[in-house]
């Protein structure tokens, strides 16, 4: 049933694939466009929803374990390489750490491909469309179920290779190719320190899979006999991976780019599911990551400074998708900072939720463009409200979810990061993830208003066509609401329950700690200045201030505001608007000079080397030609010549062997 | 007499008489030139399934030479008729045998005119290729060696574009002075051989046990080990002997081509694993830091080159010398890891890059041009044609569930093991990989269709999609099931990597032991 979850998307590819995307089967039975369209859809959502209530009836499985999660359901289908002493198997490991992510990739997942039909309707390459989609969501699934390093590689590349095709989906257009491939690049540097720390842990673990690496982490005896660089080392390596996959600064520059994809895409693979691949590698590694306290700060710096570098950047964004994307980058960050703070389960509950509302916020961002009839600046927006009111107000509940607003699913998993980090004594990490708190706060509901509140302002002509979406895709925008508003019950801080009297607190901390390190009651020791309830107090506060700096600047205006102090203000904004040059500079500092080497090898090869070489050459041409008039072009000289020799050679040993013998 | 005795023979003379038959037939019938192809595609595809019983009958279990012939042939010189394939050649034969029915397919309108000459001379070098593989016997290889190169020549020379008789004499005059070499460090092998031992043999593990004298490049096993070296790496290409292979790919036709950087290559890297390291054990230790080193460039040097590249074939051909580099890597690491890679990476470059220069050709024979430029937005125009390319292109960086992942990682995890930076230098190979294929890719296939001529191209035709599609269950097949090619080497290989180990070991009363990068 394990190897099921991940079989029927690859199955769905293969079917939409093989019949459809290729034409086939408009050719052999003369299926019109609309009636393959229609199987397309069906059987890529019935792929996806299959593995999705095979992965909720594996997970009962385990929650119905006492206690839940204990027991880890594993399946092996064959070997893949056996080399000496390595060995890897192509095997699942269904724990409770994998159970959370594939139910958030299939369901999530399911969502969205349910909206796509919708959302591509009128798309020329609706079956190539569906095919990707599907062999994303099985590279996904290889991914997090794997078990082992190289199955995670599979995975990683794999969806990396979707990722590729997908942004570059209308591949008519050079920019979103360029996109694509920008992607695929910046991804392969990740992939390279990744594959690196593949090797060192064969080498010092003597195999890749799960179990063996991890009990060998749990043997004191083991691991005193390993040096701290050792572990730093590999942390370090599979961290880079993280860092490409994630879109941690400095690698994060093509998930921007990456918005060229269709808007369905943005929200499964650039904002709910693959790019929190390094989120799910660290938790799963969090035995190896929790042994290294200085790979552990390495993660926190890059990522707090990552998750508050691109807030600055979401701030001064006019494309609707750009916000989101860098609000998806910090958010990355985020869910980074608790994983180096050691809270590896309170990344995966933020991993979840911000699943919720991210995707909930680019599918209405879809929606909108779609109303717009492809309008993405939101200058050319507001009063949308009226319009469009479920797209609206789903977006509502979203942008106050991911401000934290209270009782909201982000609310509480961005209060459980924030308190870790504090009680960790990160204090300085801790103000960081505040200000950042406040930054997403101003930025979203910006966003919030200048698309939907105020007065309208497109132009007539795109506004007589404005239209709410079909229900295809409204009602997955609202159960995505539904979700974004509870999905914070998962984790409910123990101290909060309490004080109402609510027994089911803590759930998913408790579930995950079967598969996942969990520091038990770190979190609740308080050396420092505040209490639980005073840092709640924090970062409600942190909420409200950024929703209402955004209403203050933006409601009544619907513009940039012109109050500019001074000059420094100015350069800052401009600084932010454009991305604080990083493109640029890696332009600068990495593109260029690679093009010019490349050149100056290119042109070292045909003028030394080859030269060189050529000259030799021409010397025993020339000789050769002297010796038996062979310049006359007639090529079979040549062959004459050379079997001629190797008589010559073959008699003279002949006669000397006899001599010799 | 049973098959299993002579299925070498069979596989080296079955082609090799179906050249004579193709030769003569004309003279006693008129045959069209459709026929001739038709007779000489069923001959190499019943060769291919002769060769089959090869595979499946091969005992993965044993580390010795099986299908074992020998037949005394210069009896006073020691030199025989002597063949075996063992887990190294096993699938080299196999690659050989796969990939001339593909060859013979792709030619259909590859080839003006000549047609009887043309697949005499191919199916002639199969059996070249196949001998060369096989032969177990010093002057036996030599020969076939030596036959490889004639086919080879005529191929590029006469249905080569434009500038072929340069192109061909540059790839005879490199590879034949690289041989020409050789076959002197063989006879001074032979002597040596004699002198010692008292008898006289060409049986190469006779001549392995031979032992050199060893001190610096200069003496005798240096020499002969330097003559030995330059030939195989003439072959390979390895960097900087590699600008034959530039212009010999950019004029072969498309068939040449195919079996250039499918099999040809193969030859040198082969022969490294075969004869340069068993023999000169102590050379060997010494300059590993150069090999290596030599392997290394070639990875980076190759990919930024191809980089540069306008003509979509030169690109693919530097391709190769970076891929080539990383199999040399691994080889000259010489443990498990390392040669299991290298030899899977052997295979796995061959259909690679096989089909990407077959995809090459099927675009340069409709638009005659193989510059980049002059494309775009073909993914539209001719989808099929875009998707096995895309299949090929991600082969060829080693995306895992294809087959280029599987030897890459295994070569990459067994240089690890001897050294940390060798491992990150090789697997740049991997980004810039990406780098330039895509880069490729996206200037052919994606964008609008800027040139009005392209819009009216046809897609993919029977024939062709039929040739591809082997080449892509292949490639398939072996990056998601690699089992039963990995099993089938796995014993020899860890013989030959167990012997030179011993022999290092005895090497290292000697010569100091090299200094290892690690930290």
């Amino acid at each position: 049933m394990l190897a099921l979850i991940v079989l029927a998307p690859l199955a769905g590819a293969i079917f939409n694939g093989l019949f459809f995307a290729t034409g086939l089967s408009a050719k052999l039975t003369g299926t019109g466009r609309h009636t393959s369209d229609r199987i397309v859809g069906t059987v890529a959502c019935a792929a996806v929803l299959v593995s999705a209530l095979l992965s909720t009836r594996l997970f009962l499985d385990l929650l119905s374990q006492n206690p839940a999660g204990s027991e880890p359901i594993t399946t092996e289908l064959f070997t893949w390489m056996l080399s000496g002493t390595l060995n890897v198997s192509f095997e699942f490991l269904f724990d409770s750490l994998s159970a959370v992510m594939a139910l958030v990739v299939t369901w999530v997942g399911f969502l969205i491909h349910v909206y796509s039909i919708g959302y591509m309707h009128h798309d020329r390459c609706y079956a190539r469309y569906f095919t990707y989609l599907n062999i994303f969501v099985f590279f996904m699934l290889v991914l997090v179920l794997g078990n082992n390093f190289p199955m995670m590689f599979i995975g990683w590349e794999g969806v990396g290779l979707a990722s590729y095709l997908l942004i570059g989906f209308w591949y008519e257009d050079s920019f979103r190719v360029y996109a694509g491939r920008k992607a695929f690049v910046v991804n392969r540097i990740g992939d390279f320190g990744f594959i690196l720390g593949i090797f060192l842990i064969f080498t010092v673990f003597g195999s890749l899979n799960y179990q063996d690496v991890f009990s060998q982490l749990g043997d004191p005896a083991f691991v005193s006999g390993l040096s701290q660089s050792l572990i730093t080392a590999m942390a370090l390596l599979l961290f880079v991976g993280a860092v490409g996959k994630s879109a941690q600064f400095p690698l994060h520059v093509w998930l921007p780019d990456a918005m060229a994809g269709p808007t369905a895409v943005s929200a499964l693979i650039h904002a709910a599911t693959m790019v929190t691949a390094g989120v799910y590698m660290l938790s799963r590694c969090s035995p190896l990551f929790d042994l290294s306290p200085v790979a552990l700060n390495v993660v926190l710096i890059v990522a707090t400074f990552t998750a508050f570098f691109a807030a600055t950047i979401a701030i001064t964004q006019n494309d609707i998708k750009k916000v989101l994307a860098y609000s998806t980058v910090s958010q990355l960050g985020y869910m980074l900072m608790a994983a180096g703070a050691g809270a590896y389960v309170f990344s995966i509950f933020h991993l979840v939720t911000h699943a919720f509302f991210k995707a909930l916020l680019f599918l209405g961002a879809g929606s909108v463009i779609h109303a717009m009839a492809g309008e993405q600046d939101i200058r050319k927006m507001g009063g949308l409200r009226g319009m469009i009111p479920v797209t609206a107000i789903t977006f509502l509940v979203a942008t106050l979810a991911i401000s934290g607003f209270p009782l909201l699913s982000g609310f509480f998993s961005k209060d459980e990061i924030l308190a870790s980090l504090y009680s960790g004594g990160h204090t300085f990490f801790w103000a960081a993830g505040l200000l950042t708190a406040v930054l997403t706060a101003f930025y979203m509901t910006r966003l919030y208003v200048l698309t939907f509140e105020g007065a309208a302002r497109m132009d007539y002509r795109t506004k007589s066509r404005v239209h709410e979406s079909p229900a295809v895709m409204t009602v997955p925008l609202v159960i995505l609401a539904v979700l974004s508003v509870f999905g914070g019950l998962l984790g409910v801080p123990g101290f909060m329950g309490e004080s109402v009297g609510f027994h089911y607190t803590d759930l998913i901390k408790k579930f995950l700690s079967s598969s996942v390190v969990v520091h038990y009651g770190a979190e609740h020791a308080y050396s420092h200045y505040f209490g639980h309830w005073t840092l709640v107090g924090f970062s409600v506060l942190a909420a409200f201030t950024g929703i209402a700096g955004g209403i203050l600047l933006y409601y009544r205006r619907q513009r940039e505001p012109a109050l500019i102090p001074c000059q420094a203000a100015d350069a800052v904004r401009r600084g932010s608007f454009n991305k604080w040059y990083v493109d640029e500079i890696y332009d600068a500092v990495f593109v260029s000079p690679f093009n010019y080497i490349s050149e100056l090898c290119s042109d070292f090869d045909l003028s030394f080397i080859d030269r060189s070489l050529d000259g030799l050459s021409d010397f025993v041409r020339n000789l050769s030609g002297r010796l038996s008039a062979l310049q006359t072009g007639l090529l079979r000289y040549y062959v004459a010549a050379m079997v001629g020799g190797v008589v010559v050679i073959i008699v003279l040993i002949f006669i000397y062997g006899s001599m010799g013998s | 007499m049973s098959l299993d005795n002579n299925i070498l023979s069979l596989l080296i003379f079955f082609p090799l008489l179906g050249a004579v038959v193709l030769a003569v037939l004309p003279y006693f019938e008129k045959v069209s030139d459709y026929q001739l192809k038709a007779v000489a595609f069923v001959i190499t595809l019943v060769e291919f399934l002769i060769s089959l019983p090869l595979f499946f009958r091969f005992n993965g279990s044993l580390s010795t030479m099986q299908f074992e012939e020998k037949i005394p042939w210069l009896t006073d010189l020691g030199v025989s008729y002597h063949l075996g394939v063992d887990g190294l050649s096993l699938l080299l034969v196999l690659l050989t045998t796969f990939l001339f029915p593909i060859t013979v397919l792709c030619s259909w309108n590859a080839i003006r005119g000549g047609w009887r000459a043309f697949l005499c001379l191919t199916l002639f070098l199969e059996s070249a290729l196949i001998g060369t593989f096989a032969a177990l016997d010093m002057i036996l290889f030599f020969i076939f060696w030596e036959a490889v190169l004639i086919p080879m020549y005529f191929i590029i020379g006469i249905w080569g574009s434009a500038r072929r008789i340069y192109a061909a004499i540059k790839f005879f005059i490199y590879t034949a002075l690289g041989s020409g070499l050789m076959l002197v460090a063989i006879i001074y092998m032979y002597y040596a051989h004699i002198d010692q031992f008292g008898f006289a043999s060409m049986n190469l593990f006779d001549l392995q046990k031979t032992s050199l004298a060893f001190d610096g490049i200069l003496s005798p096993q240096g020499l002969v080990f330097l003559a030995f070296f330059l030939a195989f790496a003439i072959k390979v290409p390895m960097f900087p002997f590699h600008t034959w292979l530039p212009d010999a790919h950019v004029e072969a036709p498309t068939p040449g081509s195919v079996i250039l950087a499918g099999v040809l290559l193969k030859m040198g890297t082969y022969a490294v694993i075969r004869f340069l390291i068993p023999f000169f054990p102590e050379a060997i230790e010494a300059y590993t830091g150069v090999l290596i080193a030599l392997s290394i460039i070639g990875i980076i040097y190759g990919a930024m080159v191809a980089f540069m590249q306008t003509d979509l074939k030169k690109l693919v051909a530097y391709s190769s010398v970076s891929h080539m580099g990383l199999i040399m890597l691994g080889v000259f690491i010489f443990n498990l890891h390392g040669v299991q890679g290298g030899v899977y990476q052997m295979i796995g470059h061959g259909l690679s890059t096989g089909a990407l220069f077959i995809l090459v050709g099927m675009i340069y024979e409709r638009r005659h041009t193989k510059m980049i430029s002059e494309f775009g937005g073909l993914a539209k125009i001719m989808p099929i044609y875009a998707l096995f390319f895309m299949i090929a292109m991600l082969s060829s960086i080693g995306l895992p569930l294809l087959n280029g992942f599987i030897g890459e990682f295994l070569i990459l995890l067994g240089v690890f093991a001897e050294s940390y930076l060798y491992a990150a230098l090789g697997a740049t190979g991997l980004v810039l990989g990406a780098v330039y294929m895509l880069w490729a890719y996206q200037r052919v296939m994606f964008g609008p269709v800027v040139k009005k001529i392209n819009t009216g191209l046809k897609d993919l035709n029977p024939r062709e999609i039929a040739l591809m599609i082997p080449l892509a269950i292949m490639i398939f097949l072996m990056g998601i099931y690699p089992q039963p090619f990995l099993s089938k080497m796995e014993p020899t290989i860890t013989r030959m990597v167990d012997e030179a180990q011993q022999e290092a070991f005895r090497a290292d009363s000697t010569v100091p032991e090299i200094q290892k990068n690690r930290p």
